[in-house]
């Protein structure tokens, strides 16, 4: 697998260090250019929050990194959520 | 622009701004609400190319603070993009919003 481009880096710091996130996945789904991300976050930060209200706060945090991007696609889920999905 | 933007969004139940149109989607993402939309039998909802004017599709996401499209529109609110929609789809909330705006969804016949 290639190493992770800065864009890629920086997405995963900004999200870990403002969601601290007991789970994360960044994938490239670009197929090449490195411009399209599917990411898979897991935090405590989205209790009580209505799916509309997660997917704006991930898209504050990535407002100049999205700028950038040709697609990016979100997953966001609580731990307990998360928890229930993969037992 | 935001009084015109406002009408758009509220000038029918259902509005969709996409990249293409409904029969000519020109983005799998904006495919994947139309799709999703039609199994759900809503059709003859309002929709916009963004791909048309540049001008148009860059002051739409500074006034919708949402920064991709599609974006999906129920009764003047945001719903969300494909993510959201495909989520509510699958836990069958959509079926709820539609519900919310008098739209029988198809699926319920079945």
């Amino acid at each position: 697998m290639a190493a992770e481009t800065e864009l890629e880096l920086e997405i995963k710091k900004k999200l870990t260090d403002q969601l601290e996130p007991t789970h994360i996945e960044l994938k490239d789904i670009s197929g090449g250019c490195g411009k399209s991300f599917e990411v898979l976050i897991v935090s405590e930060k989205f209790k009580d929050k209505p799916l509309l209200e997660r997917h704006r706060l991930v898209n504050g945090i990535l407002s100049e990194e999205i700028k950038l991007l040709h697609a990016f696609s979100q997953k966001t889920y609580t731990p307990e959520q998360w928890h229930k999905m993969n037992n | 622009d935001s009084k015109y933007f406002e009408k758009l969004v509220k000038d029918k139940k259902v509005v969709l701004f996409m990249k293409g149109n409904p029969s000519a989607p020109m983005c799998g993402f904006s495919r994947l609400v139309v799709q999703i939309l039609h199994m759900h039998g809503v059709d003859g909802y309002d929709h916009h190319d963004v791909l048309q004017d540049v001008d148009f599709k860059e002051k739409f996401k500074e006034w919708s603070e949402w920064p991709t499209f599609p974006q999906l529109y129920l009764n003047g609110e945001l719903v969300g993009g494909a993510d959201i929609v495909l989520q509510l789809h699958q836990n069958g909330e959509l079926v709820e919003e539609l519900e919310k705006i008098g739209h029988c969804s198809a699926l319920l016949d079945k």
